[in-house]
This record gives structure tokens, C-alpha cells and sequence, in this order.
């Protein structure tokens, strides 16, 4: 039986991650050497964490399946990073930050968590402009800021459209910097199949080498994960290609607990669905919602071009039914009502599926160059998926699955209900609630590698006594067996079904009863489909080829083989969760409205899922949250 | 759509590889490139047979981690475009397509159209960086940027790592992605300190992986998806011919790692 201890220090919410630091125990810098710490994935929390731990002395191995860890999805953020620095003199504060991030997700996630995060936040700028992050600047040469999705500060900064690609460079290359100097072991083409305990602490893993085959074991003192979100289980998602969740949920099957499950977020601006060939959606960055402004017309099935409706005949339905907001609500917000206002037959676009995010009053105000200079990139990157000039006609957009607040279950010093093992980044589920805002999955990553993992990994190595544990270890042979055996398994289901074909349905699954809205009915209905849908993958998927080579269908199959037990777990969590809160959004429970009710009286808490074996009901427990400094409210966006 | 693939096919390293033709009879103009690769494979898997490999990620034109050779280009024909952001409709009913890996000695071959660009991370690893320890940060508003160094050094830092400037080389030389690093940390105040070490690693590093040299072909621009200018390349010339002469004797790096 698992039990959840958030390890929250004692005091007052400002001291409480100084007083912690000064607490944590030190490893001397004679010993840290002596440790090996194994850090999977190498987005921003993983490449920031195994850099700054090298930094520090200890070795790392670090491993990631693309070729290079430069590829992580960090690299396509595009809107930018929050810090609360203030530089714009309008009224933003450490504690503002904290504030906007715990309405922001709907007073579902830790206080001391979140506030630590805004902290922080101040020093990842910081950080990141001393590694040469090319941010915006004005004019006088000081870095430039701008607004953000549910934000009235101006406190995001960014590098064009490209944030995450250049803070993950920054990251990449202060990681590349210990490849060359011997500190980091870099691992790239490797997938993690399996986390292996010894002692009940987490000491290594086996990967497959994704070129080889080879089934290998890695051991150490310790395992990070930063394997990101989950998201692709609903198939057509923001999510690159390769996204999966099998490292956490090989961590969940080894008594990791899951946190919130069901807490997935739809982001509102992406490109609309095209047709059955497409293997997934681009998103526009939030940052567009500033200057462009979203409407449908008012009449259902109007068939006319966008340009030949008159401004009379137009519905801004987000500046009409929140007019202090207006097109900057938060996400969970804007996706629902343009869901709403599609469901009405006001959808445009083919298919109908689709609202208009319209430039031609910004492009008036401000200018073409203004407009290009801002967004030029993403405009460009619109028009080469659509082959329509965003400048002469409103692009159409739609919301699709983009981040999963939700992930294993960690203390405050990251760490699972498994000792050693830390969880990282998108992986866990810390910071953002019900629902995450903008520009703060970056500052989080961040946090997490550059200025957590290194006092927190320190403290469970000093307070712990590890004997020392080798790759020759009975616990990795049996753990390698079992890799094998499941690859041996897959190879040989020999049906007639592609993989993808399997990845689709369920996501179709997926995003028909637990996507923007759900309900009782439906989500009983996924929980039926799921296991049924599972047991027929396993009879008649088709993975040609073998296990001695680069093999992308067995890569695949993997993955979706998971997908398809976790997509059961989102969907249970959801049916528990009797609420609506941020993203998710139950049918049952909305304000007369149509806004999320929250019940805090019986779900004020974070519900953590424990594995109960094979085809047993996991086991849902309970981190009740307190909240001391920011009084839950019905969020208000009007 | 109705068109022609040539593909080169090669199981691995050691395979010697060849082309073979498929029929794609079912494309729509909307697809992008590798959702016509897509479909193409999953009729080769319910045949039995062993689809294509190739290496894709984000889909999005910035991970880098895609890029084949489609008809003799780089990319494919469309300027400043990534293969995963060409769009079927950029070619024509009834076409042949020419379906080919990156070639360059530093980029083996590793499966089908999947190369080894490692070579490129150990040029980062040679000097590619500003070292900056994590917690030893000044404000970030201590040291002002001109706007316009902060403008062209995004220009050249917007490169992300796909090969294409290798492949379209007829030397198969990797100066445009190295310079592009180069330029983007020399032009800002906080790289002053490693410029000099920073262009004579990575210059060295290159030369080891085995790539080629420039000889003004420019055909590196022409391919790169982020239209990286090669002005960048007479940039780090300039640096390096600078860095030879003042720091003459000097290792070329006094921490950074070999790769």
C-alpha cells in the first residue's frame, strides 16, 4: 500500500523552498563523483537536469529515442516562457505569478509546489540569457515581454516564435558541453522498456537500442524521468510522432502512483482536421490570440467566405461572453466555447469543426510589418499547411490535445512513491493543476532540472545508504527477460491489423468520450471499449519484421500497447472525478451558464492511481489540498 | 494524386542498398510528404512486407530530426521547407518521385532514408556552448543586447540541426551548421569570453568527422529549411582566421570537451 507524503516543509509559504534548501542534506564534492544518476528523456527538464547534475560532479547517463538529444518536443513551444521579473513595471510579483497559477488550474494543485515554481521562474531567465538564449529585445537593448494567454501582465519573454527551440538548444548545448567532457553519457536511439528496483529503490532501467535491438541494462543510485506527457493517446494530438508513455507507465506497473489522469488539456488554437491520412495537428502559438481576434458568423451553415460577412453578421463570441478577457481566456475556456459554438452548426471551415482567428483588424491598427515581425514564422507555417494567406484571410482554427497536466504522483522534492525515483517536467503532475497556462510548461521544465533536481537529488542520496548494485544484478536479468519477452510477444501476435489503425480507434475513443466534455454515459462506454479494443490488438495487430534491427512497427506497437492500458486508466480517473474543474470539463456538473462547477467540499484533493495487477481495478488514493494563501473562487473570466 | 515512388531500400549499414519502385495511387493534395510515406507503408505492412524507414518527430518543421533527398533535393523542392511541412500538393498527378538518404561519409547510413547525424552533436560538444554553470547567472537585464546583434544571432540560431546543408553540398561539408552556432554565440556580449576557443574546437571537430570544405556553391542555402544565410559562413571565417592569429600557440579550448 502506497503512502502519498508531500514532504511539505513547515512556515510561511515565501521561506518554505529557502528553508527546505537549507535543510536538504549536501553530498561532498569528493563523493559526488562516486554517484551515477540516470536521467531519461532530454527536453528541458531532462537535459537541463542531467547538465546541472553533471555540473555538480556526479555522472549521468542520459538517454532519449530520437537520434539527437536536440530533437525533445520542448523544441516546438513557440509562445514563450513566464518569469516574474517585473521589467515591465505592471504590477507582476513572484506571489502575482503564484496567484495566476493556482487560479489558473483551478485550485487543483499544490500551493507550496506552485509558489517555489514562481520563484524560481525569476532565475531561469536568469540562466538562460547567460547560455546565450537569443530573446527578444527592445530597442535600448533590455529584453522585451509580452502578454500571455490568461495573463494581464506582460510577463512572458520569448525568442520569436521559436521559445522552446531556443531554450532547449541552451539546454542541449549545456548538456553537450559534459558529453564532451566525459560527465554525461549520452544515449540517443534508446527507449526505456522497463525501470528496475532493487531493495524497493529504483536503481536502472533497460532500454532496447532502437538500432541494434539489444536489450541492455543500466545501472546507478538513482532514476529521473523526464519523459514527458501522455497526450498521444488520444492519437491526433500536438504531440511529436514519437511521444509515448511507457517509461511512466513501466514506473506505474512498478508501484509509481498516477496522478490526475484526467487532467489533459486541449489547446484552442490549432489547425483543423483535414482528413483520414492526418497523423497529426500543428498548433498555432497562443501568442496569436493577442492580436487576432476570434469569431463565426452568427447564422448556422452560412456559406459565404469569410471576407463577404459583414461585421454585423459576425459573432466575437469570446470578447461577448467574457469582455474583461475577451480573446485571452485561459485555454480550457476558449476550446470549450468554440466547441460550443461548432456544436451549434457556427463551425466553419470543411467539416464545420473550426472558429476563425482573424488578423485584418490588427494588420489595420498596426501594420503589415508589425504583424510580420511578430508572428511572421507562424503565418508562414499556417499558409505551407493549408495554402491560405493568413494575411488576406482569417485562418481557421480548432482546439486539439496539446499538454497533460496530470503524470506520476511526486513529493515536493520531485520524487515518486518509488524511492529514487524522480519525475520530471510534462511526466509528473505537479504544478498545473486542472489546467496549465500558458508559457509556464517551459518554466517549469526548467525549474525542475536547473534549480530542483540538483539540491533535491542530493538530499535522497545523502539521506539514503546505497549499496552498491550492478547491471550483473538478478533483478536486471529478470527485468531484461521480461523486455524480452514482451518484444518476442508483439513480433508474434502475426493478425492482419496495422498498429496505427489500432492508435486511431483509440483515439477516436479517446477524444470522443473523455476530450473537451464528458460525461457518465460516455466514459463508461470508453471503459468498455478500451479493454475490448486491447484484447483485439493483442490477437490481430500485425508487427512485421524483427527485433535485430531498426524496427519503427515494433517501436510502435510498443507504445500503442500502452496507450491502450493507460487510455482505461484517463478514462476511470475522469469517471471518479464527479466535478468539472479546468480541463476537465464534466456535463454533469456546469454553472446554468455552461461553465465548469468545481465541488470542493469532495474533490479538493489529487487522486492518485496505484497498479493493482493485471486486470485489476487500480487502487485510487487521496492528497487532500490545502489552501492557505489563494481562496478558491469560481474562476471569473467575464 | 496517382505517383511514382523510387525508394532507396537498404537494411542496414552493411547492405549495399538499391531502389525499388512503389505505386502510391490513393495520395491527396493535402497530405504532407510523410503522410504519403504513411500510407504508402501501411499498404506495405498489410502486404507483409517491410515498410520504409525514415526519421521523423514533431511533424512540425522544427525538431530537425526528418529530411530525405526528394528528387535531388534536399527537402524536396519547396524553398525553406522541411520535408514533414511539404505538402503533396507541391507536386503533380502522375509524377515520379526519387526518394533518397542524406549522402555524406560523416552521415552512414542506418537504415532505408534513416542517416547517423551524430557527428553533428559532437561539433556542439567540441565548443558549441557558453559556459555558464546553473546558479551563477547575473540579472538577466545586467548586460543590455543590441537589438540587432539579439535579431541576427536568433537569425543564425534558428538552424535546427537537420543535415540539409550537408546533403546538398557537393563536398558534403558541414560549414553552414557550424557557422551558424558560431555566429549565434559570437554575436552576443555573453560569448565573447569562449570565441576564440569556441571557433577553433568546432572547426576541428568538423574537420575529424570527415566532412568536406566550402567552395562557395551556396547550395547549402538554397536547401536549408530556415534559409540560414551563408553570410554566417564568411562570419566564422573570420573568427577563425582571427582566433589562429591572436591565440596563436593556445589550445583551441581550455575546457570544452573533445566530443
Amino acid at each position: 500500500m502506497i503512502e502519498l507524503r508531500s514532504q511539505i516543509p513547515e512556515g510561511p509559504i515565501e521561506r518554505k523552498w529557502e528553508k527546505h534548501r537549507f535543510e536538504m542534506k549536501l553530498v561532498n564534492p569528493a563523493n559526488k563523483r562516486k554517484h551515477t544518476i540516470i536521467v531519461v528523456g532530454s527536453g528541458l527538464a531532462g537535459a537541463s537536469t542531467a547538465a546541472s547534475l553533471a555540473e555538480l560532479g556526479y555522472n549521468v547517463k542520459c538517454y532519449c529515442y530520437q537520434d539527437s538529444p536536440r530533437r525533445a518536443h520542448s523544441i516546438a513551444a513557440q509562445g514563450g516562457i513566464n518569469a516574474a521579473k517585473n521589467y515591465q513595471n505592471d504590477g507582476d510579483s513572484v506571489f502575482r505569478l503564484f496567484y495566476d497559477t493556482v487560479k489558473g488550474g483551478d485550485y487543483r494543485s499544490r500551493e507550496a509546489n506552485v509558489h517555489r515554481l514562481a520563484e524560481l521562474s525569476v532565475e531561469i531567465i536568469d540562466q538562460c540569457v547567460a547560455q546565450g538564449v537569443p530573446f527578444a529585445r527592445e530597442y535600448g537593448g533590455l529584453l522585451a515581454n509580452r502578454s500571455f494567454g490568461g495573463a494581464q501582465v506582460s510577463r512572458t519573454f520569448y525568442a520569436r516564435g521559436q521559445t522552446g527551440q531556443q531554450l532547449l538548444l541552451g539546454a542541449y548545448q549545456a548538456l553537450e558541453r559534459q558529453i564532451g567532457l566525459g560527465k554525461v553519457a549520452m544515449f540517443p536511439r534508446h527507449e526505456m522498456l522497463e525501470l528496475v528496483l532493487v531493495d524497493g529503490k529504483a536503481r536502472g532501467i533497460v532500454t532496447r537500442d532502437m538500432v541494434s535491438g539489444a536489450i541492455e541494462s543500466h545501472a546507478g543510485d538513482a532514476v529521473v524521468l523526464g519523459t514527458g506527457g501522455y497526450g498521444n493517446v488520444f492519437y491526433l494530438a500536438t504531440y511529436c510522432k514519437g511521444a509515448n508513455a511507457t517509461a511512466i507507465w513501466r514506473a506505474y506497473k512498478k508501484g509509481a502512483a498516477f496522478a490526475n489522469p484526467c487532467f489533459t488539456q486541449i489547446h484552442p488554437t490549432c489547425i483543423p482536421v483535414t482528413g483520414e491520412h492526418q497523423s497529426k495537428l500543428t498548433l498555432m502559438s497562443e501568442s496569436l490570440r493577442n492580436d487576432g481576434r476570434i469569431w463565426v458568423p452568427k447564422k448556422a451553415k452560412d456559406p459565404r467566405p469569410p471576407n463577404q460577412i459583414p461585421e454585423e453578421e459576425r459573432d466575437y463570441y469570446l470578447e461577448r461572453q467574457y469582455p474583461s478577457f475577451g480573446n485571452l481566456v485561459p485555454r480550457d475556456v476558449a476550446s470549450r466555447a468554440a466547441k460550443r459554438v461548432c456544436d451549434e452548426g457556427r463551425g466553419v471551415g470543411p467539416g464545420g469543426y473550426g472558429v476563425y482567428l482573424d488578423f485584418a483588424d490588427a494588420i489595420k491598427r498596426l501594420g503589415v510589418t508589425v504583424i510580420q515581425e511578430k508572428y511572421g514564422n507562424l503565418f508562414e507555417m499556417y499558409e505551407r499547411i493549408t495554402a491560405e494567406n493568413p494575411y488576406q484571410v482569417p485562418m481557421r482554427i480548432y482546439p486539439a490535445t496539446h499538454y497533460t497536466m496530470g503524470g506520476l504522483w511526486v513529493d515536493y522534492n520531485l520524487m515518486s512513491t518509488i524511492p529514487g525515483l524522480h519525475v520530471i517536467g510534462e511526466a509528473n503532475f505537479s504544478d498545473h493543476g486542472a489546467n496549465r497556462l500558458g508559457a509556464s510548461a517551459l518554466m517549469q521544465g526548467l525549474a525542475d532540472g536547473y534549480f530542483v533536481m540538483p539540491y533535491t537529488m542530493g538530499h535522497y542520496l545523502a539521506s539514503n545508504k546505497l549499496e552498491s548494485v550492478t547491471a550483473d544484478h538478478a533483478a536486471f536479468k529478470e527485468a531484461e527477460a521480461r523486455v524480452a519477452e514482451r518484444v518476442r510477444r508483439l513480433l508474434g501476435i502475426g493478425g492482419e491489423r496495422s498498429v496505427d489503425s489500432f492508435h486511431r480507434e483509440l483515439g477516436r475513443i479517446m477524444w470522443e468520450y473523455c476530450g473537451m466534455a464528458r460525461n457518465e454515459k460516455g466514459l463508461k462506454a470508453a471503459l468498455e471499449k478500451i479493454p475490448a479494443l486491447r484484447e483485439q490488438f493483442w490477437r490481430e495487430a500485425k508487427v512485421p519484421g524483427e527485433n535485430e534491427e531498426l524496427n519503427q512497427s515494433l517501436e510502435k506497437a510498443g507504445r500503442v500497447a500502452d496507450f491502450l492500458e493507460l487510455g482505461e486508466l484517463v478514462c476511470l480517473d475522469a469517471l471518479e472525478r464527479r466535478e468539472s474543474c479546468g480541463g476537465h470539463f464534466r456535463e454533469e456538473f456546469q454553472t446554468p451558464d455552461g461553465e465548469a462547477r468545481r465541488d470542493d467540499e469532495h474533490f479538493s484533493h489529487v487522486a492518485a492511481w496505484e497498479y493493482a495487477g493485471e486486470s485489476r481495478r487500480p487502487i485510487r488514493h487521496v492528497e487532500p489540498l490545502h489552501f492557505e494563501y489563494v481562496h478558491p473562487s469560481q474562476r471569473s473570466y467575464k | 494524386m496517382k505517383l511514382t515512388l523510387h525508394v532507396w531500400r537498404q537494411k542496414n549499414a552493411g547492405d549495399r542498398g538499391r531502389f525499388v519502385t512503389y505505386a502510391a495511387p490513393d495520395i491527396s493534395p493535402d497530405m504532407s510528404f510523410l503522410e504519403m510515406l504513411d500510407v504508402v507503408n501501411e499498404a506495405l505492412v498489410a502486404k507483409g512486407e517491410d515498410p520504409i524507414a525514415f526519421d521523423h518527430d514533431c511533424r512540425e518543421g522544427i525538431c530537425g530530426m526528418c529530411g530525405m533527398m526528394i528528387n535531388g533535393e534536399a527537402h524536396g523542392p519547396r524553398r525553406a521547407t522541411t520535408a514533414c511541412q511539404l505538402h503533396m500538393r507541391t507536386f503533380r498527378d502522375g509524377d515520379q518521385i526519387t526518394i533518397e538518404p542524406w549522402r555524406a561519409d560523416a552521415f552512414p547510413v542506418v537504415k532505408d532514408l534513416v542517416v547517423d547525424r551524430t557527428a553533428f552533436d559532437r561539433i556542439i560538444a567540441a565548443g558549441g556552448f557558453i559556459t555558464a554553470r546553473a546558479g551563477s547567472a547575473p540579472d538577466g537585464n545586467a548586460i543590455s543586447v543590441p537589438k540587432t546583434a539579439a535579431d541576427l544571432a536568433m537569425d543564425a540560431a534558428a538552424c535546427i540541426g537537420c543535415g540539409a546543408c550537408v546533403a546538398a553540398c557537393p563536398n558534403a561539408s558541414a560549414m553552414l551548421f557550424t557557422a551558424a552556432k558560431v555566429s549565434h554565440l559570437g554575436l552576443l556580449p555573453q560569448g565573447q569570453p569562449e570565441r576564440h576557443a569556441r571557433v577553433r574546437s568546432m572547426v576541428a571537430q568538423m574537420d575529424r568527422e570527415g566532412f568536406g570544405t566550402c567552395t562557395n556553391h551556396f547550395e547549402c542555402e538554397a536547401a536549408c529549411p530556415k534559409a540560414i544565410s551563408v553570410r554566417f559562413i564568411a562570419r566564422m571565417n573570420r573568427d577563425y582566421l582571427t582566433a589562429t592569429v591572436t591565440d596563436r600557440g593556445a589550445p583551441a579550448s581550455a575546457e570544452g570537451g573533445t566530443g
